[in-house]
């Protein structure tokens, strides 16, 4: 039998090698692999930490000892060996950059690589950018303007040291340390990450951003991102992630927090391209992430846009509480899956104020033998009075081999809310294919147009700076499409 | 004398072991128009979808040439590119991807190819305006998803429209009137008598002599059984209104 078309597509795209899966060649210095008290003790003790923040570590460490890995997603994967992973790795020297020149040409020339908008002629475009590698963030620019305004844009390393009071009050009021197995672990031994502070009354006149990469073998990367908005402030904050291709399996175990005070809105976006693992399901990142918002004040907005195109295994939903009268949240999310990745992806809308309104747009591509969950809870809490929610989740399947799956969960205990939700699963057929082709387009064009149109209510939610790159990612080669 | 645009010798094709083409020859040169009918299931819309390069079908047999250059080696993309355009019989919806989107990709393969500069986006919708009025489609109909939600004639006039903006060398038109009220008969017909000229040729299949009234063929063909059994100018048209297809049949089973 001829291969089909469909096979032909697959081939095609899974054939396509992952950009960003270059090692490199950077002294660091790295711990011995393992994890007990004293690792830990070590971390905080590196990072210079202040007392408080190695009892959060160490109390953290308790309570994981005592929990167990999730088990409910719709994932099968090998359980990470956490005895078998480094917890520190840092580029030698890091901590000392105070400009571009200092820093080793060879990261330079990763970023380059990575197309990080380190460089002046980016800068002036408008983008602040703090790159975290492996565990250490080696880089903030634009710091000056930023702190012209009062606003706080560093490490989280920096944070804990220079502004305390702000850590101390915020970090695990989201996501508390016994949250989650992962969320637990992070407690324990992250290792960098991002702060931002933006004062009252303050609009952040530039997008800021933070991009992390995996560079060194056998690390996992667990960085920690808390991002405060102080009364009537506003701000979009990007994060794009890579790692190089090893044939082992990597662990990435994020845990982002945002505070939102009366008025204040942040927008936080996420372009996601860890390392997928082979064609075969050989290596690739495993993306275990806690994502949490609350909007504290009342009129607050939150709003979580996602890109969703790497890992081996993700494991993320990006959730809201919406505690402020009025507060709004949204999550708007395309999640790609190629080869034998697997997603299991959503959100949680936790509607606790009154006249709290939220929406949900999911679009979930499936290619190979992938699977692509959607995972979403929609919980009405009983003071919540004419709570409303929208919820929209899309499938798009290519070939017979992949799967997609949709669990919404909605609880509702207030009886003037009203919750919608919408679903469809559609495929990309071999007629949609071959009418493109002739009218001129390539397979590879053609599913990324066709793609790009699936989950374009999504993109267009994207900041300019990162419509692009999305688009790139999402169907692999888009150059040849509209921008 | 004419150049030669495509020359299709013996041409047999199937699906799945089943033949539904069975040696075809058939020659058109440039500028002329040629109408191809037959009852249904002949393999009217299998010849339009192997000259385009559908995968589905296996070709057996035969040979292709188009401008001289092996079609049925190149990629469906490639005959594409290299001007040949089928107006589907039945035209695909593209959810989320707007005309004009896909417009552009298109054309911009196409200019790729051929070694012309990309036109600037003012530039592109100029070209698009000029097209939409040239086959006399609604501006707003660009805007939309490709073929989602249109109506069957909106289709058909779309795939005019296509191939207005693509300029192709050879287009090959498989029932592009039916579903078509009168009006919209007499534009896509229009619209197809302003895009030929001496350098293109068209293939027409149709059921109805009635557009042939509008778009005069230069020969007429009639399939059947996966062959071609009759040619003739356009009276041959006339004929098989008149009798139908029963005369053909009888002299061919
Ligand atoms: N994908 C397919 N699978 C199986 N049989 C097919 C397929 N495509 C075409 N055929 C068969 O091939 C024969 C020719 O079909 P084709 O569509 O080419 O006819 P046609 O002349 O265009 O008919 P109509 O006038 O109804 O459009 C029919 O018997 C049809 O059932
Ligand atoms: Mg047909």
């Amino acid at each position: 039998m001829s291969e089909t078309s469909d096979d032909r597509i697959i081939n095609e795209l899974s054939n396509k090698e992952y950009e960003a899966g270059f090692v490199t060649d950077i002294e660091t210095d790295v711990f011995e692999i393992g994890l007990n008290e004293d690792i830990i003790r070590r971390i905080s003790e590196k990072k210079n930490e202040p007392e408080f923040m190695l009892e959060f570590r160490l109390k953290a460490f308790e309570k994981w000892k005592t929990m167990t890995e999730p088990n409910w997603a719709n994932l099968k994967y090998e359980k990470p060996d956490f005895q078998s992973i480094s917890y520190y790795a840092a580029p030698k020297n890091a901590a000392k950059y105070n400009s571009l020149d200092e820093v080793d040409p060879d990261l330079i020339k990763t970023f380059e690589k990575l197309g990080i908008p380190l460089e002046e002629q980016k800068i002036l475009s408008g983008v602040a950018v703090d790159v975290v590698m492996d565990s250490v963030s080696v880089h903030t620019t634009f710091k000056k303007t930023l702190e012209e305004k009062g606003i706080i844009f560093c490490s989280i390393s920096e944070a804990i040291q220079k502004h305390s009071d702000l850590v101390q009050k915020y970090m695990a009021s989201v996501v508390p340390v016994g949250d989650n197995f992962y969320a637990a672990l992070n407690s324990a031994v992250f290792t960098d990450g991002s702060f931002a502070y933006i004062p009252k009354g303050v609009r952040c006149p530039v997008e800021l951003s933070t991009y992390f990469r995996i560079n060194q073998a056998n690390t996992g990367q667990f960085e920690r991102t808390l991002i405060i908005a102080d009364e009537g402030s506003y701000v979009s904050y990007l994060e794009g992630c890579t790692a190089p291709s090893r044939d082992e399996n990597q662990l990435h175990a994020a845990v982002v927090e945002i505070i939102t005070l009366k008025d204040a809105e942040v927008k936080y976006s996420t372009v996601q391209n860890w390392y997928p693992g082979d064609k075969n399901g050989k290596g690739g990142v495993y993306n275990f992430v806690t994502k949490r918002g609350i909007c504290k004040g009342d009129n607050s907005k939150i709003s979580w846009t996602q890109v969703e195109t790497g890992s081996a295994v993700t494991w993320k939903y990006p959730s809201t509480i919406l505690k402020g009268d009025n507060s709004v949240g949204e999550f708007y999310s395309v999640a790609v899956t190629n080869n034998y990745q697997q997603a299991d992806t959503g959100t949680k809308m936790i509607h606790l104020g009154r006249n709290t309104r939220s929406t949900i747009i999911s679009k979930g591509i499936s290619l190979g033998h992938s699977n692509n969950s959607y995972r979403g809870l929609v919980k009405i809490a009983p003071k919540a009075n004419n709570a409303r929610n929208y919820s929209q989740c899309d499938s798009l399947l290519m070939g017979d081999k992949c799967g997609a799956h949709t669990f919404p969960y909605i609880e509702s205990e207030n009886a003037t809310a009203i919750v919608e939700h919408e679903a469809t699963t559609s495929k990309v057929s071999e007629d949609q294919i071959f009418y493109c082709n002739q009218r001129g387009l390539s397979t590879e064009d053609a599913v990324s147009l066709i793609v790009n149109g699936f989950a374009k209510e999504v993109l267009n939610k994207l900041p300019m700076e990162f419509a692009m790159e999305a688009q790139k990612l999402l169907s692999l080669t888009l150059e040849n499409s509209v921008g | 004398m004419a150049k030669t645009l495509i020359s299709i010798k013996n041409l047999k094709a199937s699906i799945e072991g089943k033949k539904i083409l069975k040696g075809i020859n058939l020659e058109i040169k440039e500028g002329e128009v040629h109408a191809i009918m037959g009852p249904n299931g002949s393999g009217k819309s299998t010849l339009a979808s192997v000259l385009a390069g559908r995968e589905i079908y296996e070709v057996t047999n035969g040979s292709v040439t188009f401008q001289g250059k092996d079609m049925l080696s190149m990629s469906p993309e490639e005959r594409s590119r290299e001007g040949m355009f089928l107006a589907f019989q039945y035209p695909v919806e593209i959810p989320g991807v707007s005309i004009t989107n896909f417009m552009k990709a298109a054309v911009e393969q196409h200019r790729e190819h051929k070694g012309l500069e990309q036109l600037t986006p003012s530039e592109f919708l100029k070209m698009m305006q000029e097209k939409k009025d040239l086959v006399e489609i609604e501006a707003k109909l660009a805007n939309r998803a490709v073929n989602t939600g249109f109506s069957g004639g909106e289709k058909k006039k779309n795939e005019v429209f296509q191939m207005a903006m693509l300029e192709p060398k050879f287009a090959v038109l498989d029932e592009t009137d039916s579903g078509l009220d009168i009006d919209a008969l007499r534009i896509v017909a229009n619209g197809v008598n302003k895009l030929k000229n001496k350098e293109n040729a068209f293939l027409v299949i149709t059921h109805y002599q009635r557009l042939l009234d509008y778009i005069v063929p230069d020969v007429v063909h009639v399939l059947y059984n996966g062959k071609i059994v009759k040619t003739g100018g356009k009276e041959l048209a006339l004929e098989l209104e008149e009798k139908g297809y029963d005369w053909i049949k009888k002299e061919n089973d």
